[in-house]
């Protein structure tokens, strides 16, 4: 048994409290939702590897370790996923500062900070590891049992990448806490973190579209100019691609470069680590003024009361601002591929209306729990003289207010060059926003606005309904766009998916 | 006049609710216009299910809740029109400054923006919310959380004021503040129900206290009324409780 307060034990109930955590979210704390979670786990592995052995079979017994092409796929492959990553560990770290769960309890202990802090970013790599094994898994597991075990060392790339990932992000964190300090700290690493995620995607369509008109990201990549330009083979710049392809030299290099500089990371920002807590914990406490155009009370109706409310909480939420600016980022390379398109005469919108849809869906399921589920004053609102069906319509009426304001500018320049394709994008939006918010409504639960990264764990079911949806309303109105007929069929699923959510819905009493 | 010569503000007749156990037991209760009621009871007598059923947010399994005359089941807006709900957890809104809570709640109860607004003024005024009146909640205080809950539960000037565990964990000067707001609502002419744990407040502030134990009303009066059920004549409110519920749990 390790010593008290040392950093096993602190190692120990971390672990403790991440395997809870992980429970948690797959069984929902139930029994039968436990075998339920095992055996849909069983069956989305057996999928996955059925996708990868179509995906990469034909590469497990290729020699590409001299093959420049194949090298730049598998390093633009890591930097795609490792920024992914790298998004995800910022996010956690930023927690681990702002979150007050146990840090009040651990900073008035006398349990060394810098212990506490360096097993803290520790189960952060290691979460950020696991996040990357269990997606990369498949892969790696098709390419071992076809192409032998020189594919083993692609796991040990995964965990250098989760490694650097953690230091890349507490770098960042700290850094932001000493330019902007910690009252804007939590706002912007939570932008910062939504940037990085997607600015590589956007950056290789953007460079996708100027170069071949399409938005596939590996035209980019296996570009001639990209080629031409690449470093020789034989270069350290290929090292995780190598070390990937089973070179162990490479991979050791990899390895012990990773581990070395979140180490180091952790040793030079952990010393900082309670000045930094204790500053975040001072935030809350930090007083906004808002100012206030004229100063009496507006004549409103109860739904009008109702829907500004929504909207002023929704302007002034920061996890709203940074998902809307993730998804305005994700909008940006259709929007080019539109322009581009539209000086060019040519016809994308097969492309362009499914990934508007499909972000319109997704970002309509956030704002449906904000506005539904995450009413912070629930009684304020249920002790007042509305009948339940009005605050209910008010609170839809503010989610579609909120996205036809985001998508209305899309659609308007959509309809310039051709307006059917306006029609349609237009329609695909609000059905795939109204399912979203149809799907959120079935499910609503009350909650707290501050706990929104917790609904997916409160259903499950919601939030793959949600996905499904989205997607079934963008393959519907892709298809449209294309003029075929076949649309029907996933709108038809769309439907199916609404229908099934519907019989599935927790009895309310 | 006696409280009895008042008109009914609230009426529960049968009242039942059940949860994995009875929470509230066919509990019978009337209350008068321009009464303070104070109803004490154990943890888990039932007490906040019964005010929670009141104000239309749990519904009963049986029985009727009449507020004004108004059946609360069968006409819930109108009911709710003339009554405030404030909980021991003060529920509101972190990015709303005081100022635009009030507003809020004045624009869901549907009162003219002009008196609203010089209404919330007052009571911004009278809980020394005024220099808070446009920063965001999310830095306060619990009691300031609490001040501007119960602003917002008097803005639209209610006739029946229903009050869970107001007092908890305000510091002295905020609770007197809250004590006198109350009060002066019901010199007003306004009713006013409290659950409290601190039976030194109800023993001040309340012209009858109901004792609810096991969801049922064990006893009901003013102080001199529950001292002569249990038989003693001197004793405190604690004492006088402390031996009903005895009795009650050995019954």
């Amino acid at each position: 048994m390790s010593r008290q307060a040392s950093l096993t034990w602190l190692a120990g109930h971390e672990m403790r409290l991440g395997w809870r955590d992980w429970v948690a979210l797959v069984t929902a704390g139930g029994r039968t939702r436990a075998r339920t979670a095992f055996i849909a786990l069983v069956v989305i592995v057996i999928l996955m590897h059925a996708f990868a052995y179509w995906t990469v079979a034909t590469y497990a017994d290729a020699n590409l370790a001299s093959d420049t092409a194949a090298l730049v796929g598998i390093t633009g492959t890591l930097v795609l996923s490792w920024s992914l990553l790298l998004s995800q560990a910022m996010e956690s770290v930023t927690r681990a500062f702002y979150s007050r769960s146990d840090l009040d309890l651990i900073l008035t202990s006398p349990a060394s900070t810098r212990k506490v802090f360096a097993v803290r970013m520790g189960r952060i790599a290691a979460g950020a590891v696991a996040i990357a094994v269990l997606l990369a898994a498949p892969f790696i597991n098709v390419l071992i049992a076809l192409g032998g075990a020189r594919w083993l060392a692609a796991y040990g790339v995964v965990v250098a990448m989760g490694a650097v990932a953690t230091a890349a992000a507490l770098a960042l964190t700290i850094a932001l806490f000493r330019i902007i300090g910690a009252r804007r700290t939590r706002l912007i690493a939570q932008i910062v973190a939504a940037v990085i995620g997607a600015a590589f995607v956007i950056g290789l369509q953007i460079a996708a579209i100027f170069s071949a008109g399409n938005l596939s990201r590996f035209t980019a990549l296996q570009s001639d100019w990209m080629l031409r330009h690449a470093p020789d083979t034989a270069s350290i710049f290929w090292w995780p691609a190598r070390a990937v392809l089973g070179d162990y030299a490479a991979l050791v290099a990899v390895v012990a470069l990773a581990i070395a500089a979140l180490g180091v990371t952790v040793a030079i920002f952990s010393r900082r680590f309670g000045e930094h807590a204790v500053a975040a914990a001072g935030v809350t406490a930090a007083t906004v003024r808002q100012r206030r155009r004229g100063l009496a009370f507006r004549r409103r109706s109860c739904g009008s009361t109702l829907r500004h409310k929504e909207w002023v909480l929704l302007q002034r939420d920061p996890w709203l601002i940074s998902q809307t600016l993730m998804q305005v980022l994700y909008l940006l390379p259709p929007a080019l591929l539109l322009w581009v398109t539209f000086r060019t005469g040519h016809e994308a919108f097969v492309v362009l209306i499914p990934v508007i849809v499909m972000a319109a869906g997704q970002l309509a399921g956030g704002l449906a729990w904000l506005t539904i589920s995450g009413e912070d004053a629930p009684d304020l609102v249920s002790t007042a003289p509305i009948p339940g069906n009005r605050v209910l319509l008010a609170k839809v009426e503010a989610v579609i207010g909120a996205i036809a304001l985001v998508f209305a500018p899309i659609v308007v320049f959509l309809g310039f060059d051709s307006i059917p394709a306006a029609i349609i994008c237009g329609l695909g939006i609000l059905a795939a926003a109204a399912a979203a918010t149809a799907i959120q409504l079935c499910f609503r639960a009350q909650a707290r606005r501050s706990h929104f990264r917790r609904r997916q764990t409160s259903s499950r079911l919601a939030t793959f309904a949600e996905a499904f949806s989205s997607i079934a309303w963008a393959a519907a109105s892709g298809l449209a766009a294309a003029g075929l007929w076949q649309a029907v069929g996933p709108a038809a699923i769309a439907f199916g998916i609404l229908a099934a959510v519907w019989t599935m819905r927790p009895s309310r009493t | 006049m006696t409280s009895r010569d008042r008109p009914i503000a609230l009426a529960l007749r049968g009242v039942s609710k059940r949860f994995d156990r009875p929470a509230v037991d066919a509990l019978d209760l009337t209350i008068y216009g321009g009464e303070f009621y104070a109803l004490v009871g154990p943890n888990g007598a039932g007490k906040t299910t019964t005010l929670r059923m009141v104000v239309g947010l749990l519904r009963p399994d049986a029985g009727s809740i009449h507020v004004d005359g108004i059946d609360t089941l069968s006409n819930p807006v109108a009911a709710k029109q003339m009554t405030a709900w404030l909980s021991d957890e003060p529920m509101i809104y972190d990015k709303l400054t005081p100022y635009e809570y009030l507003e809020f709640v004045a624009g869901l109860w549907r009162i003219d923006p002009k008196p609203a607004e010089a209404r919330a003024r007052e009571l911004l005024g009278w809980l020394g919310l005024e220099p808070h009146a446009h920063e965001r909640c999310e830095g306060f205080s619990r009691g300031m959380r609490q001040k501007v809950a119960l602003a917002g539960a008097l803005v639209h000037d209610p006739k029946l004021i229903i009050l869970d565990e107001p007092l908890t964990g305000l510091d002295a000067g905020t609770a007197r503040q809250v004590k006198d707001i109350l009060r002066a609502r019901v010199r007003n002419g306004g009713t006013v129900i409290m659950t409290t744990h601190i039976l030194e407040v109800a023993e001040r502030m309340a012209d009858r206290i109901g004792v609810i134990a096991g969801g049922r009303l064990i006893a009901e009066g003013t102080l001199d009324d529950l001292r002569r059920q249990t038989g003693a004549t001197a004793t405190s409110l604690e004492d006088t409780f402390l031996t009903l519920v005895a009795e009650q749990a050995a019954a």
